[in-house]
């Protein structure tokens, strides 16, 4: 394993959590990823309510969404969801 | 310490030697599940809450994978808790036992130990405990219903201290001790509170970069335990292997000064030497059984026959040094087995005792008897038989077979 991880007599017991869940990346578990096409999207904001992970953020500074690559698994229920059909899943 | 400190006589039973043990021990939370033998413990302590005599918090489960659970998530909150079962019980709590080991939750639970299914068989055996070997619990196994009194009053000690912090396990032979009544000497509430103190809790260091004691604490939130794949998962069991080793020391010294309190001592905590220092011959048991083989020792002694017994009271962590000096320079020595481990080699304590002496330069020949299995009675007459053929091998070194079964009809 890498070398950076700690050895057994220096991590607390019982599997406690050294850093918070938002520190550990997941989204490197992906095969597909989501793309979007902002012309067909209606910022309806659905994909944002369905994300399991709560990996689409809303940015209305931007007026659009947004996702979040560091922890999107790629599970494609977005796509799914989507009611114009302007998300769709690419090979990663 | 205070010594000998004043005591009193009960007639208990097992079971009822464990409830008033626990009842002593100011647990805040039992969740259990009943089941034969272990019945009485869980009936005795819930008339213990009914009646007031307790603050304990007692919760019926609708199962023992729940009962377990319902213990694990209590000293998560850095509670001190109790459980007991036996048999189906142990078994169908058999994935949480170890999400308890591995949560380094110290739980004290009895078991009365009983046969399991199928066939259905209520009675005495080791099965289910010998089946929850490398669960990671801590195990004790206890000789007569006085034992269990005072093993899990220890247990409390042993398992809450800080640099153990496992779940522990206390033996008794179902029926044999759970259901036999025995005058039971016992301490007085304010001793038994003195002995065991508050529970203490090892430190950790939290995401927060904080280092606070391993409890759910909405002051000092921590995550205990949620996943740990290739790059941690080995780190962690690698600590429980620690908790173990620390405990092998933690157990003789808690024996000790449990002794100086009681008068009572149960050998050194780990194994029980009776009569071995000039035996030829030997015997090992874990359990009830060891009653009967010392009044065979003491019978064989009076014949001029040099016989002795190895009491295994504690087979996780298992005392291997122990094992090893005690019974390196026995000219021939057997195992008593009170469960199986189907096509191995013998049952799991002949494995272990055998195992400790393979390192030796010079061990004795070791032969195992499987016993009792379902309850069935070894008589003192049988029983004899093995030392017998203990004096033929240690006579002419010669082993017919390595693994045999006592009071087994052909």
């Amino acid at each position: 394993m890498s070398r950076n991880e700690k050895g057994w007599k220096e991590i607390s017991i019982g599997g406690v959590t050294s850093k918070s869940s938002t520190s550990f990346m997941t989204g490197d578990w992906k095969t597909y990823m989501p793309i979007i096409d902002l012309e067909k999207c209606t910022v309806c904001l659905t994909c944002v309510t369905f994300c399991p992970d709560g990996a689409i953020r809303w940015r209305p500074e931007l007026g659009k969404i947004e996702f979040d690559f560091g922890f999107c698994k790629g599970c494609g229920i977005c796509a799914n969801e989507c009611p114009t059909k302007a998300i769709t899943m690419k090979m990663e | 310490m205070q010594k000998n400190v004043k005591q009193e006589t009960l007639g208990l039973n097992g079971d009822e030697a464990v409830a008033y043990a626990a009842k002593q021990c100011d647990v805040d939370v039992v969740a259990a599940y009943p089941i034969t033998p272990q019945t009485i413990i869980v009936e005795k302590f819930s008339e213990y809450v009914a009646n007031g005599e307790t603050k304990t918090e007692f919760v019926c489960t609708e199962s023992e994978h729940s009962a377990l659970t319902a213990c694990l998530a209590a000293s998560a909150t850095g509670v001190r808790t109790f459980t007991a079962s036996a048999s189906a019980g142990l078994a169908l709590m058999h994935e949480i036992l170890f999400v308890t080991s591995g949560s380094r939750a110290p739980v004290v639970m009895a078991i009365a130990n009983r046969a399991l299914s199928s066939p259905l068989n209520i009675h005495g055996d080791h099965s289910d405990s010998m089946a929850a070997r490398d669960s990671g619990w801590i195990q004790i196994y206890v000789e007569n219903a006085q034992e269990a009194y005072d093993s899990i009053i220890q247990a409390f000690r042993i398992a809450e201290d800080t640099n153990v912090s496992l779940p522990i396990l206390v033996g008794l032979d179902g029926f044999t001790l759970s259901h036999t009544l025995e005058n039971v000497i016992v301490l007085s509430d304010e001793a038994v509170r003195q002995f065991v103190g508050e529970r203490k809790i090892p430190a950790v260091l939290t995401h927060e970069g904080k280092t606070v004691p391993y409890k759910l604490d909405p002051d000092n939130p921590m995550t205990m335990g949620p996943i740990a794949l290739q790059n941690y998962y080995f780190e962690f069991k690698r600590q429980q292997e620690e908790g173990m080793k620390n405990a092998l020391k933690k157990i003789g010294e808690i024996n000790d000064e449990y002794a100086s309190l009681t008068g009572r001592s149960y050998g050194n905590g780990l194994i029980e030497n009776y009569k071995l220092d000039d035996a030829e011959i030997a015997v090992v048991c874990v359990g009830s059984t060891s009653g009967t083989i010392k009044v065979i020792v003491d019978k064989l002694r009076e014949e001029g026959i040099k016989a002795g017994l190895l009491r295994l009271r504690t087979f996780r962590p298992l005392p291997v040094e122990e094992l090893r000096k005690n019974l390196k320079n026995i000219k021939a020595a057997a195992v008593m087995d009170k469960s199986m481990s189907f096509g191995g080699l013998g049952g799991a304590v002949f494995h272990e005792v055998r195992h400790a002496l393979y390192d030796e330069p010079s061990h004795p020949p070791i032969i195992n008897y499987i016993y009792g299995l379902g309850g069935r009675d070894s008589s003192p007459s049988e029983l004899r038989k093995i030392f017998d053929e203990l004096v033929q091998i240690a006579k002419t070194g010669q082993i017919a077979s390595q693994v045999r079964y006592l009071g087994l009809r052909e």
